[in-house]
């Protein structure tokens, strides 16, 4: 029997904003190979999680483990190591304004290794093809759409082959077909390259179409983590509710609607 | 009453807590940058670049406010001097107040207005747009790659603006006093070579290095700590956080033209 390896495993993560906890004992982990999609509504706190796992935040509490370094804890040397072997696509692709689409996909390679610059002007235009982006390098971020900056965003993320991958909600503001056009990209990347690849996401029909496994959060907490079928198979109503876009159901106290209304107070 | 009175207490703690922590983090930033300079290989291509967008590409404005400060300098001091007949000493007056005082600070002034405000600007987009995040996430030190060379280009280029200012407004002081007022060009430039010494020209430099500093330092900071010190993000952070910049860098430098003068003088 083979037992499969973790690459991330969050323990018991609490997070806090001030005084308003955002993530409750957040636990769940995720095997090499995998895609993983973190989903979850508005303010559910799954942007939040991104940022812990890139460790852009420090949490109040709990540990972060990817490829076996607690990050919570890690130092700045050590950090740096493990994030050359992950890659991050941001929602607007977070593209440097004053480079060109060639120079921002090339830096991290330009930083972090030796390479001459012809490899490194190939290495960038073999993963521009990938993105179908191939000459579309001597242009600026404002000369792209949103879809093709989220590729640029993309290929620069998967520029020095990371063993993760981090996508922020890939299919945000895009059109039905260039929102398909990524999710094909995602599954060409895990199948190409073997990547781990999580991606944030509330866009159901791409979650259930890249997904090896889902975990949905509400309101700082997991909710459920499974494969495809059993979260459709859920009988757990607020995952029911979020599947079949049913607005969450409210008791409102009749005696506080009116103190609000009159006093603009709660 | 009592009750107003402890909120007014609370209101001014926090506003001094608010300006301790804001005077903190402006201090940490620059240590971090400083830090810099021996941790990691210098970032020569980025300084060269910030140099073209320092100093090359503010050098007209430079050049036009310099001629025109050193003409209307010369037409006050002409005015004032002619009452005394000592017309003669228009040269050194010009030069030496150009040199000491109006050079730096109106270079300066030029220099906040066209760099400070755009550098804190472009820091503060970069930070809404995640491409800080990014660069952390690239293993890219920001403050290597993105403050320190800023920080470098405009110690090199604000002293050699401030040397250009006080060059055409030397010029332009020639063309009021000697084309325009009849006062002969030897007694304006010998006047004004006899009167200056090594000690002003130095004093010019320190002032222009120390503003140059203080300029690029506060704009980068109000940029990079929009998220933290603006009530809002968006375009409407950055507008506040530009304006916070340009009056805070504005303010720091005359006090350090005051504290320069005074050790110097």
């Amino acid at each position: 029997m083979t037992v499969a390896s973790s690459i991330i495993e969050v323990n018991n993560l609490v997070s806090h904003y001030g005084d308003r906890q955002i993530l409750k004992n957040v636990d769940f982990s995720v095997e090499q190979g995998e895609i993983r999609v973190i989903m979850g509504g508005s303010g559910s706190g799954k942007s939040t999680l991104l940022n812990h796992l890139l460790a852009l935040l420090s949490p109040t509490s709990g540990t972060i483990n990817v490829d076996n370094i607690d990050i919570t804890s890690a130092n700045r040397k050590t950090l740096t190591a493990l994030r050359q072997k992950m890659g991050v696509a941001f929602q607007g692709g977070a593209l440097f304004s004053s480079m060109t689409v060639g120079e921002n996909i090339k830096l991290p390679l330009k930083h972090h290794t030796k390479l001459d610059d012809n490899t490194i002007d190939i290495m960038a235009r073999l993963k521009l093809e990938l993105m179908n982006l191939s000459g579309f390098e001597d242009l600026m971020p404002s000369e792209l759409s949103g879809g093709m900056l989220k590729r640029a965003g993309l290929a620069r993320a998967v520029i020095m082959d990371p063993k993760i991958l981090f996508f922020d909600e890939p299919s945000a503001g895009l059109d039905p077909v260039t929102s398909v056009e990524l999710d094909e990209l995602i599954l060409k990347l895990r199948d190409a390259m073997n990547m781990t690849i999580v991606v944030v996401t509330h866009e159901l029909e791409s979650a259930f179409k890249i997904a090896d496994k889902i975990t949905v959060l509400f309101d700082g907490e997991v909710a459920i983590t499974g494969t495809v079928d059993e979260i459709k198979n859920s009988t757990d109503v607020r995952i029911q509710n979020l599947i079949n876009r049913r607005p969450r159901e409210e008791n409102v106290d009749a005696e506080k609607y009116m103190q609000r209304l009159t006093t603009g107070r709660n | 009453m009592l009750k107003k009175f402890y909120s007014l207490i609370e209101s001014v703690g926090n506003f001094a807590v608010k300006r301790v922590e804001s005077a903190g983090r402006l201090g940490f930033f620059l240590s971090q940058i400083i830090a810099r300079l021996w941790m990691f290989r210098f970032p020569l291509n980025e300084t060269i670049k910030q140099i073209h967008f320092i100093g090359a590409r503010t050098l007209p404005l430079i050049l036009l406010s310099g001629l025109f400060t050193g003409m209307v300098v010369a037409l006050q001091f002409y005015d004032t001097l002619v009452r005394f007949g000592s017309v003669e000493l228009l040269g050194a007056a010009v030069a030496m107040s150009l040199i000491r005082e109006l050079g730096p600070v109106m270079a300066a002034l030029m220099v906040i207005a066209r760099v400070g405000s755009a550098t804190c600007a472009e820091i503060g987009i970069m930070r809404n747009e995640q491409q800080f995040d990014a660069l952390d996430c690239m293993a890219i030190d920001s403050y290597h790659y993105i403050m320190l060379p800023r920080l470098v280009a405009a110690l090199i280029s604000v002293p050699l603006l401030t040397a250009l200012f006080d060059v055409f407004g030397i010029g332009g002081g020639y063309i009021v006093g000697v084309l325009s007022q009849g006062i002969s060009d030897g007694a304006y430039l010998t006047g004004m070579s006899d009167a200056i010494v090594w000690h002003d020209v130095f004093m010019g430099l320190v002032k222009s290095l120390a503003f140059g500093g203080v300029i690029i330092w506060i704009s980068m900071a109000k940029g990079f700590y929009l998220h933290i010190e603006q009530k809002q993000v968006g375009a409407e952070g950055v507008s506040q956080a530009t304006t916070q910049a340009v009056v805070l860098s504005a303010i720091l430098m005359l006090f350090v033209d005051y504290f320069v003068s005074s050790i110097m003088l």
